[in-house]
Parts: C-alpha cells; structure tokens; sequence
C-alpha cells in the first residue's frame, strides 16, 4: 500500500501533461451528457413505474377524461359572483378556456347544461346564455340553480356565492411535453393578465394539475438560476479567506466545475432527467469536491510553508491524502448511494449524481488538482497558527471533564431519541412549495374558497357493460355519495346519481317528488342515451362514465387534510364500503393526494433499509481500514448520534417529516463518518507509530485534523445553508436537517468520541 | 399588336379564374347534393363499434330510415336495438336549414315520447366519437365553401374542399372534406375543433351503387386524433323507395318503431 501510494503519487506529478490532457478528455466526453438534460415536468416523476397507486391512477386516466387540468378560481372583490358583469366575464372567459392549446373540456357556470322539462319536452342548455340581456329574474333563476344542485354548488360556485371557478381539461399529445406544458401555462398567464387589466375589480387564481407541474420545473430552474451561483461563488470566496492563494481557489474552481460535469454529463448520458429535487445534486457535488481538494490543499500548502518544493510538496500532499481521501470518499459515496433504496425516483436521481460527482471529484482531486498547481504560481508566508492552542485547551477539558461530558451527551441522546418520535410523515404536496411561490398561494386561497387540489378519485366498477344503470348499482352508488357527502372532511361529491336523479325528475315533469333515482335499468340506460345526445362537444359524460358504462367515477372534494387524516380518511372509506356495498363495488381511493400520501410510508420504510444497509457497509469498511473491531464499533456512536439528535431537533421544533427527510439519514451517515474517520485515523496513528497513551493521542488528533474538521464542516454547513433558501421544501427542509447535523456532527466528535475512547479504548497496563 | 396580345392574354386569364375558390367550392356542394336527389326514402342497419386508447371494444347495434323532403332537412328515424337496456329507444329528426332541427326520442321505459331541445349537435353520439352533426344530413346552406385543390384519396381522385359551418353551436370551426370526383361523395373527412386544432379525421369506404345513382358506404371510421380512440360504423342492408311516407315520421309513429 505504501510503495503503491509513494509510486502513484510520483507518478501524478511526473506526467502531469497526460493527467491533465486526459482529464480534459474525459470531462469533454462525459460533459457531452448535458445536452440531454431537461427537467422532468410531471409530479408524476416522483412515482416510479412499478408503483401500484400511479398504475392505478394510470389506468383510471387512460379510462376516462384525463385529469390534467388548469383551475383557475374568479374571486369578484364585490362578493358577489352573480353580479351581471361577473357573470359577462365569466361568458366570456368560458369562449376564452376554449382557445386553450390542447383543452378537451371547459367547465364553467355558464357553460353547465341545465336540464329541465316544459310539458313534454326536455331542455337542455348552458345555465346562461348572453350575461347583458339577463334579467333580474333570470340571475334569480341562475343563483338558485348554482347553490342548490349538487353539480355546481361547492364545486365550480362557493356556497356564499363570493367565488366560482372555470376548470379546463387538457389532453396533451405528450410528443414534446416540455414545450406543451409551456404554451398552456404562456396562454393562462396572459389570458389572466388581459382579465385582470379589463376587470380590476376581481381576483383571479390560477392552480391546477398543469400548474403543479410547472411550478415544479419553475422551482427547479429557480434553484439553478440562483442558489447554484451563489453556493459556487461562496465557496470560491471561503476558499480564498482559507488558503490565500488565487491559484489554488482556481484549482479548487476547476474540480468543482469538472466534478459537476462529470456527474450531470453522465446522468444526462444514462437518461436522468432532472426534478427540483434532485437538482441540489449540484451544489452537494460542489461542497463535497471543495471538502476533497481542501485536503489536498492544505497539506501541499502545510508543505510549501516549511520549505518544500513545489512539485515535491504536491507528491507529498498525494502520498499523505490517498488513503484518508479515498476512503472518506467511498462512505460518502455509499450514504448516497443508499438513496437508491427510496420510492422516490429523484431522489434515487439525486443520490447516483452525487455519487458519480464524488467519485469525479476523488479522481479529479488526486490527479488533476495536483498536476495543475504544478504549473500555477504559489507563493506562502509562514504563519504561526494559534489554533492549535485552542485545540490543545479543548483537548485537556474534554479529558479532565470526561464523566459530566459522557452524562450530559447520553442525556441529550436519550432526550432526543424520545423527541423523534414527535415527528410523523406529512406528504402535502401544495407545501412544497413556499409562499413566495404564487401556485402555492393561489392553490391555498382555493382550497379555503372552493376546494382546489384536495381530491379523491374513486372508480366504481359495475357488472357487466351497461352495468351502472342497474338500480342495484346507482342505490348503492347514491348512498356511499350520500355518506361521504355528511364526513366533516369533505366539501363536494360530484356524482352520476346527482345526475341521474336530476333527469328523473326532468322526464316526469320537474316534480321533486321524482328526484330519485330511476327504477329500472332500461330508464336509467334510456335516460342517459337521451341525456348524452343532448350534450354539446367538450361536456360529455366521459369524464365520468366510461365508454362501455360499467364503472362510473366519483371525485370526493376535501378541505385541506394532512396525510395521517386522509389515509384514515381512506381506512373509514374502505371499511365502509366492504360493509355496505357488494365487493364488486370496491374499489380504491385514487389521484395524487393519495398517491403522496401512500408514498411517504413506503418511502420512509425503503430509506430505513437503504440506512441500516449504508450504515452496516460503512462500518465494516471502518473496521477494515482502521484494522479493529473495536474501534470501529465505537465509531458506531458519533456516526449515529447527531443523526439521533438532528431528527430529535426536528420533532421538537417542526415534527412534519417529509419525503426528502428520510433520505438525510444515509446521507449525512455518508458525510459526517468523514470527520470520524480523520480524528480516529489520526488518533490511532499516534498510539500504533508514536506509541502515545491514549490522552496523549487524543490530544495529537485533536492538533493535527481538529482545525481541518471544523473547516471542513463550514464548508458543508454554507453550502446547505445556501439550499435552505430553496423555495422548494423538499430541499430546503433537507438542507436545515442536514446542516443541523452535520454541525452536530462537529460537536459529537470533539466531545463524545474521545470520551468513549477515554471510557473503552483503554491503554493495556 | 404587342398591346392587343397582352390585353387577350389578361383577359383569357380572367375568363379562367373568373370562378372564385369560395363559387367553386359551393358548386361542388350543389352537384354533390343534386346528385343524390329523388331517393325518396331510404334505410338501413347500422353497427357501431367503439374502441378506447386501451383497445376496450363497446359495440352499438341500430337501424335508420330517412325521408328525403323537398325544399327543407330531411326527416330522420334511428331505433336502437343494442345494448339491450335501450331497445326500442327511437329517435326522430327533423333537420332544417335555417331552423335548429325538430327532435324527438321515445323511450321505452318511460313508455313516453320527449321532445328534446337542445341545439347541441356536437356531442358525441351515443358515447362514439361521431358527434350528432356528423351523422345528420347536410344541407348545402349549412355550410360555406372553400375549393382547395384536387387530390386523389387512395388512387380515387377526388376535390379537396373546405367547409365552414354557419351555425355557431357546431364543434367545429372548419372541416376538409375529399369529395370523389366519381361519387360527388365524401371519401375523408378531416375535423377541426373550436380552437382550430387537428381532431378527428373520417375515413369512408366501400361506396356501393344503388338504384343506378346514389353511392352508400359500408365502413366509416372515425379516429379522434386527441384521444387516440376510434369508432367504426359499418352498414348493411340498405334499402331505398320502400314507400315511407310522412306518417312514419312522427310522434305516433315513434312509438310502432321497434
């Protein structure tokens, strides 16, 4: 190992001019990647293909209309949405909705087909038709429609009447989806734009299916755009405050740079596409380069200071760093790795970037980084470091103050244990997103208005093509609505039995006595061929009934809920169903709600293997290289224990867990067993070669890697403050946790771990 | 003489173009309407089949009897033999040409004849991806015409026109209709909806000649572009001049119809 170390990094320095030129080489040809990199603009993507509540839902959409949709909410600052000129806007943007690239339906209170009956006859029609010529009588007439029937009451008009909504269904040819979901969200905002410069007197409020997804893509590129620079030229900065040399920050830039491309040329080479959350790949690929070339850094600038050759002190920085580098490099890389364990496709996307990003920055730090600075300019001035006194100080505390350390640390750990069970998983997509973000706001206001994003979506089998008409089927269908209608959670059920009874009554003279359901299956089937000839383009019955009738779907509209109160909310449904309706009836509660919700679970579960896997896989590689057991059973405690306190923190101060949460634990596992294993490789350094007792080796570690530990975490620590800022809660919560912990992490290794080797790595008497 | 030649050849050219593409198109519209005068009455069965982007197949089962009226739309009967749950469902139109259209559906079940007035005709038709406009007659005044150019349909040469519905509750804002130069019949229909986007395209086959003059088809297909699903119509048994008169082209008569 040694010869092997002293030989390549000879080698390095001697033929810099290839290490260079095929660097250059190798970023040139995985760098080609990037042209292929794009943003996935799905929520879709945060399921895989194999996840049965997404083929559930595929196959639902595939069924019926698809759901894809922009909402937008018309808040009149009057209150009142009957009002002539709200109910002329809303004619007119109804014509408007139309002109929608790629809309298959527009559904609006003007447009909603009234059917009633004069004598014999059956009419059907829009609810109002040319808002100025309307009469005192007739908006009489349309409000008492509007709050009464359950089809648009608290569904597309408040119950107080103070807002309505326009929905449009889009059906995308997905050919270049990227470029679709553009031109919609172009054509709304300026179609919401000229409204709001010809009607300043009402609000408007934009959310939906279509704005979710670019509100993902938007969060995502904001990120680039701004938190990427501002990590990258904040590193480049501390960098300069720590090594005063422009050409080493210059150095450090190049690996950065090479190191990001590397990894996102590749994910771009191997089909990755990026999501907002995996999308912090690149300012983690940066923070963990700077950590490897600091160490390659400091030790040829540590040199240079004592008057070594420049080429010579760079041969000596490889030969000291290749092994410490190496392997701090492949737990980290293994942390992230173990993100392959979670259900959440960007998040395997995020942590095989990262991945591939540190094994670059492995390389490119070894290699590259030293064969540049042979060419650039370096110049040192020896300074006296007053650090190592304060670390020395440290060190005779901690081993004077062992017992109260030991205490207090077990205590906290305890504590912190007991507080992680405060937190629960909450997977509300909506708060993804912050309140800078206006989809959030908007969606917020209509879900406090009307009901927006918070749906459920139940298909409801029936026997047999035609099968719905059966008044088996529709008695049933009515009353699981009916009992859903009176839970607290829920605002609207749009159903075909509100529909059905509707035409009931209808045929029989519009006597209420006959708003029931229809008697036999030939007036129901009957009633419906005639309801649908009736229908004019776009309001078909397909988005509820599909195309050979037998099943038909129910969409439930809820108040905001959290994820704990809609899988009960589930868990009520299902049990009421399997004791009221025939079993063919079942069917599960489907749509993107649940899909989150069921997500967070499995998530968690799948993180929890894919931690204890990375944990178990570190700590025999710790075993292995430190050569003992024992210490590396140690190791165990200051590798788990900020995790411990970090999730304790977090269950105390905000206790909603979210996807992005569960994979912090493999990561940070991966990031802070780095500082265990420069102190314990130092620690052990002293006792095995210097044969010092184990004070004094403590002591050593404590001089020799503590100023390079606490550098390092700065550097980690800025470059996750940085992603806190991410509007995109899935990142900046992950970047507060991970900060959190990874300056724990600092803490835990200057105080716990040298008093558990003071308690059980005993010197042998 | 220079002067002279320029003035005949201007002149020769304006005789040639004198017809305008909108005169052109109409007059395609009037031969192909002539052309299909004086059957007096006709009918036929009717299978309708419905596929979805999942290749679930529904099958719908009919029959339809029209009554050719002078001077106005002609009068339409559909019965519905299948599914089974609306057997016996009738329906009868009246189309007009300046007039929303006449409609009455008896239902069987409610033992009842419903007028239905509605001026949607751009629904689809029993769940298919016809919409009602489709399937009823068209009448010349319907409709502005635009001739584009003459392009063969699979080796059958044929007018390639525009059309333009003049009613404004119609599904679309225009069509393109190939019509046979042979047939004076529509063998693609190309559908637009309101916003001008690519929907639907129809595709007719198997043009079959009866009484010597009127060509019907066998198969009309219908792909929707947008949703990816499909519809076949196929028809048989077409019979003409069976001596249909106005009276089984009323309420009453709605009734008898099984």
């Amino acid at each position: 190992m040694n010869r092997l170390e002293g030989f390549f990094s000879e080698w390095v320095i001697k033929r810099r001019v290839i290490v260079i030129l095929l660097s250059v080489i190798i970023v040139g040809v995985t760098g080609s990647g990037l042209r292929h990199l794009g943003f996935d603009d799905d929520y879709r993507a945060f399921f895989n293909e194999h996840n049965p509540e997404l083929i559930a839902f595929n196959e639902i959409e595939n069924t019926y209309t698809k759901s894809d949709n922009v909402f937008i909410v018309i808040a009149p600052k009057t209150g009142d949405v009957f009002a002539p000129k709200v109910l002329g806007l809303i004619e007119e943007m109804t014509q408007d909705a139309w002109q929608m690239p790629y809309s298959r339906r527009v559904d609006s209170l003007q447009n909603f087909q009234n059917t009633y009956a004069e004598e014999d006859d059956l009419i059907v029609e829009d609810l109002y038709e040319e808002a100025n010529d309307l009469s005192t009588v007739d908006i009489k007439r349309i409000k008492e429609v509007a709050q009464t029937d359950p089809l648009l009451s608290k569904r597309m008009v408040s119950e107080d009447g103070r807002v309505t909504a326009i929905n449009i269904v889009l059906e995308y040819p997905k050919l270049d989806s990227g470029k679709e979901l553009k031109e919609v969200v172009a054509m709304t905002r300026q179609l919401i734009k000229d409204y709001e410069a010809k009607y300043p007197e009402v609000g408007f409020y934009v959310t939906g299916v279509s704005f979710l997804n670019t509100s993902f893509v938007e969060a995502g590129e904001s990120d680039v755009m701004t938190l990427v620079p501002i990590s990258f030229v904040l590193m480049l900065v501390f960098m300069y405050f720590l090594l005063k040399s422009p050409s080493a920050v210059f150095g450090v830039m190049m690996v950065i740079i090479f190191s990001d491309v590397v990894a996102l040329g590749m994910a771009g080479h191997i089909g990755i596409q990026l999501s907002p959350a995996s999308v912090p790949s690149t300012q983690m690929i940066m923070v963990l380069a700077v950590a490897n070339s600091i160490h390659i850094l400091v030790s040829f600038i540590f040199s240079m200071e004592h008057k070594m050759p420049q080429r010579k002190a760079l041969s000596e920085s490889i030969r000291l760093n290749l092994q410490p580098i190496f392997l701090t490099s492949v737990t980290t890389m293994i942390g992230f790795l173990g993100m392959n364990f979670s259900e959440v496709p960007p998040f395997n996307d995020l942590g095989n970037i990262v991945a591939m990003g540190v094994l670059a920055s492995l390389c490119f730090s070894l290699t590259f980084l030293p064969a540049l600075m042979s060419y650039l300019p370096v110049k040192v001035t020896y300074q006296e470091d007053a650090d190592v006194e304060k670390l020395a100080k440290l060190s005779t505390f901690v081993i004077k103050n062992q017992n109260p350390i030991l205490v207090i640390m077990v205590g906290i750990v305890l504590v912190s244990g007991y507080l992680t069970t405060l937190n629960r998983a909450e997977e509300l997509f909506v708060k993804y997103f912050d309140e800078t973000i206006e989809f959030r706001t908007d969606t917020d206001f209509a879900t406090g208005t009307l009901g927006g994003l918070y749906q459920l979506v139940y298909s409801v089998p029936a026997e047999g093509k035609g099968g719905i008409s059966e008044p088996e089927y529709l008695e049933n269908l009515d009353k699981f609505a009916q009992w859903l209608k009176q839970l607290p959670e829920t605002i609207n059920v749009y159903v075909l039995t509100d529909t059905m009874r509707r035409l009931n009554k209808n045929m029989h003279g519009d006597d209420p006595a006959f708003y029931t359901l229809p008697e036999s299956r030939e007036m129901a089937a009957q009633y419906l061929l005639l309801y649908e000839m009736s229908l004019p383009y776009g309001l078909d019955l397909n988005n509820q009934v599909n195309v050979d009738k037998s099943a038909t779907r129910v969409f439930v509209t809820m108040n905001e809920v959290s994820n704990v109160e809609l899988l009960n909310y589930e868990v009520r449904i299902q049990s009421w169903l399997e004791a009221n309706v025939p079993a063919s009836m079942q069917t599960p509660g489907t749509g993107p709600l649940m899909m989150f919700a069921h997500i967070a679970e499995k998530n968690i579960n799948g993180m929890l293997k894919g931690s204890i896997l990375a944990l178990f896989l570190i700590s025999i590689i710790l075993i292995f290289a430190l050569r003992s057991l024992k210490i590396g059973i140690i190791s165990l405690a200051p590798n788990l224990v900020p995790v411990v306190i970090g999730f304790g923190l977090w269950g105390l101060i905000y206790s909603e867990v979210n996807m992005a949460l569960a994979i912090v634990v493999s990561m940070t596992l991966g990031i802070v067993v780095d500082d265990t294993v420069h102190f314990l490789s130092k620690y052990l350094r002293a006792k095995r070669e210097k044969g010092y007792s184990t004070e004094r080796a403590i002591t050593y570690a404590y001089t020799h890697v503590g100023k390079a530990l606490v550098v390092s975490s700065i550097v980690l620590t800025v470059g996750f403050l940085v992603l806190m800022m991410s509007p995109f809660a899935l990142n900046s919560d992950m970047a507060t946790l991970t900060t959190w912990i990874i300056s724990i992490a600092l803490f835990v290794d200057f105080l716990l771990l040298p008093v558990l080797l003071l308690k059980f790595d005993k010197d042998e008497k | 003489m220079k002067k002279l030649m320029l003035l005949v050849l201007l002149l020769s050219t304006a005789v040639a173009f004198a017809q305008t593409p909108e005169e052109k198109g109409l007059e395609i519209a009037v031969e192909a309407d002539k052309r299909d005068q004086g059957f007096a009455d006709s009918s036929s069965k009717m299978t309708m089949t419905l596929k979805n982007a999942n290749n679930d197949v529904s099958i719908r089962k009919m029959r339809s009897k029209t009554l050719e009226v002078q001077g106005d739309g002609d009068k339409g009967l559909t019965i519905f033999d299948q599914p089974a749950d609306i057997k016996g469902t009738a329906f009868l139109s009246f189309t007009h040409v300046l007039d929303a259209d006449d409609q009455w559906l008896y239902l069987p079940a409610l033992k009842r004849v419903k007028r239905i007035s509605s001026k949607n005709k751009s629904g689809p038709f029993m769940g298919s991806e016809f919409a009602f406009e489709d399937l009823s007659s068209r009448e010349v005044e319907k409709y502005g015409y635009l001739y584009i150019k003459d392009e063969a349909v699979d080796g059958e040469d044929a007018f390639v026109i525009e059309v333009r519905p003049n009613y404004k509750y119609s599904g679309y804002t225009r069509s393109v209709v190939w019509i046979s130069k042979e047939k004076y019949q529509p063998l693609k229909i190309v559908y637009y909806d309101r916003k001008n986007s690519l929907l639907k395209t129809m595709s007719v086959s198997g043009y079959k000649q009866y009484l010597g003059q009127y060509w019907r088809p066998d198969v009309m297909v219908m792909t929707n572009h947008q949703t990816k699903k499909e519809t076949q119509l196929d028809f048989t048994d077409y019979k003409f001049k069976t001596g249909l008169s106005d009276r089984d082209f009323n309420k009453s008569s709605l009734k008898r119809a099984r």
